[in-house]
């Protein structure tokens, strides 16, 4: 194969993981709406360029921490539908045999290092494995996705300091969908601009146009290699927005139908394929196939999420301790 | 046998890890060329370089989940943080995140670290820097709470806890560094849930830890001249605690007293005459008692802090009160 081939192969896998999103979370919410996932849903629709775009930019060993809103990391990652839908319905068969839900989706053997339920905590566990791959001589990286409003948790300052000053393979992924719950950005910073904040820790801050897989996916290539380099962190601010609440059951009073429909017109996913279609990578007969396949993949996990046990009560006491050691 | 320091003997067990295990790290807040705060890391810094004894920022927060996350890919760090009283800043990765990860994601991932910790008063520095907090976070399920008394069971105690795959705390007596005991040179593990029996008596139990063991045993002799024969039991683990040693104790002496420099109310003392109550109400010929730290943040001025803290007097009323 070409280079040119190579890319489109990855372009058409990138696709495919964000419609995987996309089909995967729409199905969450009509499960949730029938009252059939419980605990508190946050969704990715809208938000799908950022993750596909930056995994795609990442090797299969490198490492990421993810956050309450992460489905679409586990997917981008490469995350098994099936296992999370079980998840999602609280089964044994779930990533988590049904202990940790929707906020702690995970899958250690891709490399995700945990979704969070504590809004910026992944950032110090992020620079920790950043430090044990620097102990080890290792070219692996770690990926830490946290959004705009954690950017205000003394965490994330912490770690970011703390990456500085080790020069740690860390890249600093900001998902910025300008909300943090109701509260808009602008109410809680000065400096909107997050990546901005970079400057004082004394490496470099991007910021992309989240909602593009293509800037998303090409910055972080570049990004990607300084860090895996050596050259310490970065800090890559993906400006991007949620199509749905903050959760399911948001009733969105805090912004304006406008303003969702405009940011609905920028939806990565159409932005995306009318791109792929200009490069002649994807004809809209592909598109539909894709969608149909997907749907399917979706029904599957569903089917298997309901056929799958529920864990044993004295199950419950396990997985605490390793009894060993 | 040759005699070192509670300090010493801490210090073999880190230089020895460092030399054997490369998974092993330490990092904290003036480990590197000061030996931290309390000298415990003295001379390991310059032994094995920066990376290996890794000075922090003052970034608490940041030290707990460094050492999470570095123990989630392999690692066995060991953490110092330099007073218990600063652990709550890293509340949260504490509780919600070392503690939770393995069992939240449902056994995908062992975290082998340790934190070592200090606890005590006794030096005059006031409210913020002499807490005993070691019963906070044996309340959270996710932890194994340890907290040695001599220099021979902090050698033990802390090999077993970098041998450990569970996060650790260590709580290390800040009064008990200088003091000598008999330690060999050898390395050993002294397993976690056994409890010592640190002198063997018939007609009251009394179980202490930390500090509150020495003082329980001074006491001890003086009422042997009294003709009472106290039985002091280290528990040396919170979590896990050995009810066993403690109950056949109590089966022998049928009076039980608690003695812990933490403060008094919702303590470490609550949990075990608790656990007494419930599992060897049978045997109990006295009511049980606890003796802690009065419930007021632990004052500077000498004369107050002595009079927060438990002092032989207030075991030795205790241990007479059931006794009589």
């Amino acid at each position: 194969m070409t280079g040119k081939d190579e890319d489109n192969q990855l372009f058409l896998e990138a696709y495919r993981k964000m419609v995987k999103i996309r089909i995967f979370e729409t199905r969450v919410l009509y499960l949730f709406l029938q009252n059939l996932i419980r605990g508190p849903v946050h969704l990715y629709i809208g938000e799908e360029a950022v993750a596909v775009g930056v995994c795609s930019a990442l090797r299969k060993d490198d490492y990421i921490t993810s956050t309450h809103r992460g489905h679409g990391h586990c997917i981008a990652k490469g995350g098994d539908v099936r296992r999370m839908m079980a998840e999602l319905l609280g089964k044994k068969t779930g990533y988590c045999k049904g202990k940790g839900g929707s906020m702690h989706i995970t899958d250690l053997s891709i490399g995700i290092l945990g979704a969070n339920g504590i809004v910026g905590a992944g950032t110090p566990i992020a620079v920790g494995a950043g430090y044990a791959l620097k102990l080890k001589k290792s070219d692996q990286i770690v990926t830490c996705f946290f959004g705009d409003a954690a950017a205000n948790q003394g965490s994330v300052h912490e770690a970011m300091n703390m990456a500085a000053i080790w020069d740690l393979p860390v890249l600093f992924v900001c998902e910025n969908n300008l909300y943090g719950i109701s509260t808009g950005l602008r109410e809680v910073t000065r400096v909107t601009d997050l990546a901005k904040r970079a400057e004082g820790y004394g490496f470099p801050g991007i910021t992309v146009d989240g909602n593009n897989f293509f800037e998303v996916y090409e910055t972080t290539r570049e990004m990607v290699e300084r860090v895996r380099s050596g050259r310490g962190p970065v800090l890559l601010e993906a400006k991007t927005y949620r199509h749905e609440g903050h959760d399911i059951g948001d009733p969105c009073v805090y912004r304006t139908k406008e303003e969702v429909e405009e940011w609905k017109r920028k939806d990565p996913i159409p932005r995306m394929e009318k791109e792929l279609q200009y490069r002649k990578v994807l004809n809209q007969s592909e598109i539909s196939m894709i969608r149909t396949q997907i749907e399917q993949e979706v029904d599957e996990a569903v089917e298997f999420a309901f056929a799958s046990p529920e864990p044993a009560k004295d199950e419950v006491l396990s997985d605490l301790l390793m009894r060993e050691g | 046998m040759r005699q070192i320091s509670y300090r010493e003997a801490l210090h073999e067990v880190l230089d020895y890890e460092l030399q054997i295990n490369p998974d092993v790290f330490l990092l904290g807040e003036d480990i590197g060329p000061l030996g931290g705060a309390f000298g415990v890391t003295t001379g390991l810094w310059q032994k094995y370089g920066n990376e290996r004894v890794r000075n922090t920022p003052l970034s608490e927060i940041a030290i707990v989940g460094a050492a999470t996350g570095a123990a989630s890919v392999g690692m066995r760090p060991v953490a110092e943080i330099m007073f218990c009283d600063f652990l709550f800043v890293a509340g949260d990765q504490l509780i919600n995140q070392t503690a939770k990860m393995r069992y939240m994601f449902g056994d995908q991932c062992q975290l082998p670290l340790v934190i070592r910790t200090v606890i005590g008063a006794g030096q005059s520095a006031a409210a913020q820097h002499s807490q005993s907090l070691e019963g906070l976070l044996a309340h959270i399920p996710g932890f194994k709470s340890v907290i040695p008394s001599t220099p021979y069971d902090a050698k033990g105690l802390l090999k077993t806890a970098i041998e450990d795959n569970n996060p650790v705390l260590f709580y290390e007596h800040k009064s008990l560094y200088n003091m000598k005991g008999e330690v060999p040179e050898e390395m050993y593990s002294i397993p976690f849930g056994v409890a010592d029996v640190k002198r063997k008596g018939k007609d009251v139990t009394v179980i202490a830890t930390a500090e509150m063991v020495h003082k329980s045993l001074r006491v001890a002799d003086r009422l042997q001249k009294e003709g009472i024969d106290v039985e002091i039991i280290d528990p040396r683990t919170l979590v896990p605690l050995d009810m066993d040693t403690i109950i056949n104790s109590v089966k022998k002496t049928h009076k039980a007293v608690v003695v812990h420099e933490a403060h008094l109310s919702y303590g470490p003392g609550a949990e075990i005459v608790a656990r007494l109550a419930d599992e060897a109400f049978d045997y109990l010929d006295a009511p049980l008692k606890r003796v802690g730290a009065k419930d007021v943040p632990i004052p500077m001025a000498p004369h107050l802090e002595s009079f927060v803290i438990p002092q032989e007097e207030d075991i030795y009323k205790a241990i007479k009160s059931v006794v009589d």
